[in-house]
């Protein structure tokens, strides 16, 4: 029972590992598609709320991953799913990256880069519409969203502050219009 | 890889000064480690050149995965092979998996509050923002090519609004766009 969500942990998130150019933000909608669609694991909602309690914490943005293990499966859930997401990736940048170090220039590799970047970032823009999808539910909500985008766009500036400023709105919220 | 390119002399970190290294840039690294990578390794531990550490990300951005867990494994081998991977990407990770069931546990004791929820939904939309804006802002510097655009184009609407597979999309986008890529070059 409990060695076959393991597996199911396991199986949903190893190959998102090697899928991940541009580091883990690319793959929220594969998540978000693995997680709430196919396993059914949790609604869109805690989805979304297990994002934010993620890029509360330091560290990379994967975390997102382990948190969704511990969710589902406790301790055992929490270590499959960071092994599954991170340990594939290690391995081929272990076995490939000693090789692709020593030909930094080459045509190829060349070539790889400059054709990954503007997918990273169609599927960056991709990752936040899915959360935004998952999140928005009312006006407030939608406008913070809006806000906290601009905020990136147009500053430089840390962005736990957009976070702090929005966690204090909703609180604000809470206690001006009562639902 | 080839020794350093300058003449300054660099000792390489033993494999507890790797640990320590590791753990640290995992605790700090609030919003995003990228900036804190490059501070702890380049200017304060000085394990790598300007130029080195550059090529590292280099690599460990074309590669899958968060660049800086790349670069972990990277340096660890470089400096102790095997065992130095796995130590600088255990090191790297520990303690902000910790932190982050810390704070879910916290918030699953206190999510009945309902200043608690509405700051934690609040928060979600917030972050669905920064997403968003990071991907905008990314667009808008990289001054991309019409090509580019209709790439990163098909990769939004494929995983962002269609739900398509990721393994599809990038199976399609990435040989398609490395054959226009090096077709274009000849």
């Amino acid at each position: 029972m409990t060695k076959d969500i393991l597996v199911a942990i396991f199986g949903a998130f190893a190959p998102m590992s090697v899928l991940m150019f541009g580091g883990a933000n690319s793959i929220i909608p594969e998540l978000h598609r693995q997680v709430v669609d196919i396993h059914a694991w949790m609604s869109s909602e805690e989805f979304a709320t297990l994002f934010a309690v993620a890029q509360a914490a330091p560290g990379p943005n994967i975390l997102i991953v382990s948190l969704i293990g511990w969710q589902v499966a406790g301790l055992a859930g929490l270590l499959a799913a960071t092994v599954a997401i991170n340990a594939p990736h290690c391995l081929l940048t272990y076995f490939i990256g000693g090789i692709v170090a020593k030909a930094p220039t080459s045509g190829w590799v060349r070539a790889l880069k400059e054709a990954l970047v503007p997918i990273t970032t169609g599927l960056i823009l991709g990752s936040g519409v899915v959360m935004a999808r998952a999140a928005d539910h009312d006006l407030l909500a939608l406008a913070i969203s809006a806000a906290t985008a601009g905020y990136v766009v147009f500053t430089s500036r840390n962005p736990l502050w957009a976070l702090a400023v929005a966690a204090l709105a909703g609180i604000a919220r809470v206690h001006l219009l009562p639902l | 890889m080839s020794p350093s390119q300058d003449d300054e002399t660099r000792p390489a970190p033993d494999l507890v000064q790797l640990f320590s290294g590791f753990l640290t840039l995992g605790l700090l690294g609030f919003g995003g480690i990228a900036p804190w990578a490059r501070h702890i390794i380049v200017e304060r531990r000085n394990w790598l050149s300007e130029s080195e550490y550059a090529q590292f990300i280099g690599i460990g951005q074309v590669l899958p995965g968060s660049n800086t867990v790349n670069a972990a494994i990277l340096i660890g081998q470089r400096f102790h092979g095997a065992i130095g991977a796995s130590i600088a990407v255990t090191a790297l990770l520990i303690m902000p998996v910790l932190l982050v069931v810390v704070l879910a546990l916290l918030y699953g004791r206190f999510a009945e509050i309902s200043e608690v929820c509405a700051a934690l939904a609040a928060s979600a939309a917030a972050a669905a923002g920064l997403v968003i804006g990071t991907a905008i802002k990314m667009t808008v510097r990289l001054r991309l090519t019409p090509t580019a655009v209709a790439f990163g184009g098909a990769a939004f609407l494929a995983s962002g609004l269609l739900n398509v597979p990721l393994l599809v999309t990038i199976g399609v986008l990435v040989p398609l766009g490395l054959v226009v890529k090096l077709w274009r070059r000849q």
